[in-house]
C-alpha cells in the first residue's frame, strides 16, 4: 500500500520517470521514510507499554534479589536490558544503584551493554530495511556480547577501577508507583513523540543519503575492499564505528546501502553495533563513575567481542 | 512548604521547576524551592530517574515530567 502510494506521488504527481535514476532514488525515498515512520510510531509505542512493566527499580530488586549469581546474573540482566528504559542520560545513577544494591559489576555491566545497544530504535530501522530475520539476529547477538562482556568483566575483579564515591552512597528507598493503563498509554504516546522529535531528523538524512547510493552506486561497487575477502574490514568497520557519534536511525539505512554495494552482512552488522553499543558521549558519561583504566578495559572488550562476531557472521552468513 | 527538584541540570529539570513554581503560585502556595544536583543527595532519596519532585521529603514522581494537574495533586496533599 505504501509502495502504491509512494509511486503515485512521485510518478504521478510530480511526474519523475520511473526509468531514470533521479525518478527511482526519489521513490525509494518516499517509500522508506514513509514505512519507516509509520514502524518507529507503532513499535516504540508498543515497546514502551511493555517496558513500562519494567522501570529500572523493579529491574535491580530483580537482579539483586536471591542467589542470582554467576552466569545467571549475566543472562539475566542483559535480557531485562532489552525491556528497561534508560537513557543515557541515567546511564550514573543506574550504575550506582545497581552497585549499590550489591549486584556484581559484571552483572551491572551486561546490564548496561544490552540496554542501548538493543533498543527500539535499532530493532524498527533493521526489521524495515533488512527484514526481520537479520533484525533478530541483531537482539539475539547483541544479548550474547552482553552476556560474555559482562562475564569477563566479572571475572577480571575490577571492582577497584570503579570510583571511590560511588561505593560511599547510600540509596534510599522509593515506592515504585504501578502506573494505571491510562497512564501507560499516556507515557508512550509522549515517548513516541519524544523520540521522533529527536531522530526525525536522522531518519531523513540516513534514508536520504541511502537513497542518493541507490540511484548511483552500483551494486557490487565495494565487494573488493568490504567483502568478505578483505580479511581487515571487520576490523576498520569496528574502529570507524568507535568514535562515529550517530544512532541506529542514521546509520542503518546507509549501512543498507552499503551491504547493497557489497559489505558483507557480518561487516556491516559490527559496525552497527560499533556505533549503537560505543558512542564518545556514552562513554564520557561513564568516565564520572569508571576510572579510566576500566573504562579502556571495557572498550577493548566490547570491540574485540564485536569483531570476532563480525567475523563470524562472516564465515556463516 | 518544601518543594525539592531533583536532577543533574538537564533540560527535563529545569522544565519541572518551572511547572511546579508556576503551579504553587496559581494555588497561592508559599514553598520554598530547592534545587537538588548533587548525585549523592539525589540518590539518597532513592531515585535512579531523574527529573524527580519531592515535597516535604517525599517523593512524589520520578523519571518523568508530571502534568500541572498532577502537580496540584501532590501540593493538596501536603497542604
Amino acid at each position: 500500500m505504501i509502495k502504491v502510494f509512494a509511486d503515485f506521488v512521485v510518478y504521478t504527481l510530480i511526474r519523475l520517470d520511473p526509468k531514470t535514476r533521479l525518478g527511482e532514488s526519489i521513490n525509494f525515498f518516499v517509500y522508506d521514510t514513509i514505512k519507516i515512520f509509520l514502524m518507529l510510531a507503532v513499535i516504540i509505542f508498543i515497546v514502551s507499554i511493555i517496558r513500562s512493566f519494567f522501570p529500572p527499580e523493579r529491574t535491580k530488586k530483580l537482579l539483586g534479589e536471591g542467589k542470582k549469581r554467576g552466569i545467571f546474573g549475566n543472562i539475566l540482566a542483559a535480557l531485562l536490558g532489552i525491556v528497561t528504559p534508560f537513557c543515557s542520560c541515567s546511564a550514573v545513577p543506574v550504575f550506582i544503584g545497581f552497585v549499590e544494591s550489591g549486584i556484581p559489576l559484571g552483572v551491572t555491566f551486561s546490564f548496561l551493554i544490552s540496554s542501548p545497544m538493543v533498543n527500539e530504535i535499532a530493532l524498527v530501522m533493521l526489521w524495515g530495511l533488512f527484514g526481520w530475520p537479520i533484525a533478530l539476529l541483531y537482539i539475539v547477538t547483541g544479548v550474547f556480547i552482553a552476556i560474555i562482556a559482562g562475564i569477563i568483566i566479572g571475572k577480571l575483579k575490577l571492582e577497584k577501577y570503579v570510583e571511590e564515591y560511588v561505593y560511599t552512597i547510600k540509596m534510599g528507598d522509593v515506592l515504585i508507583e504501578k502506573p494505571t493503563w491510562k497512564r501507560r498509554a499516556i507515557d508512550a504516546k509522549d515517548y513516541v513523540i519524544e523520540i521522533l522529535k529527536k531522530i526525525w531528523i536522522y531518519v531523513v538524512i540516513g534514508i536520504g543519503i541511502g537513497a542518493v547510493m541507490h540511484g548511483w552506486v552500483p551494486a557490487g561497487f565495494l565487494t573488493k575492499y568490504a567483502g568478505r575477502d578483505n580479511p581487515f574490514a571487520v576490523i576498520v568497520a569496528v574502529l570507524l564505528g568507535i568514535p562515529l557519534y550517530s544512532n541506529a536511525a542514521g546509520v542503518i539505512p546507509i549501512v543498507k546501502e552499503l551491504t547493497r554495494a557489497g559489505m558483507a552482512m557480518g561487516t556491516a552488522l559490527a559496525f552497527m553495533m560499533a556505533v549503537t553499543a560505543l558512542s564518545l558521549p556514552e562513554m564520557i558519561i561513564l568516565r564520572k563513575v569508571l576510572k579510566p583504566r576500566l573504562l579502556a578495559i571495557f572498550i577493548g572488550i566490547m570491540a574485540v567481542t564485536i569483531i570476532f562476531i563480525g567475523y563470524m557472521f562472516n564465515i556463516i552468513l | 512548604m518544601n518543594i525539592k527538584i531533583l536532577g543533574s541540570g538537564c533540560s527535563n529539570c529545569k522544565k519541572l521547576q518551572q511547572l511546579a513554581v508556576e503551579t504553587a503560585k496559581e494555588m497561592g502556595i508559599e514553598a520554598d524551592f530547592e534545587k537538588v544536583e548533587d548525585i549523592q543527595k539525589i540518590m539518597g532519596y532513592g531515585v535512579m530517574r531523574t527529573p524527580a519532585l519531592v515535597i516535604n521529603e517525599k517523593v512524589k514522581v520520578f523519571g518523568r515530567i508530571p502534568g500541572k494537574d498532577e502537580i496540584k495533586k501532590y501540593i493538596e496533599d501536603e497542604k
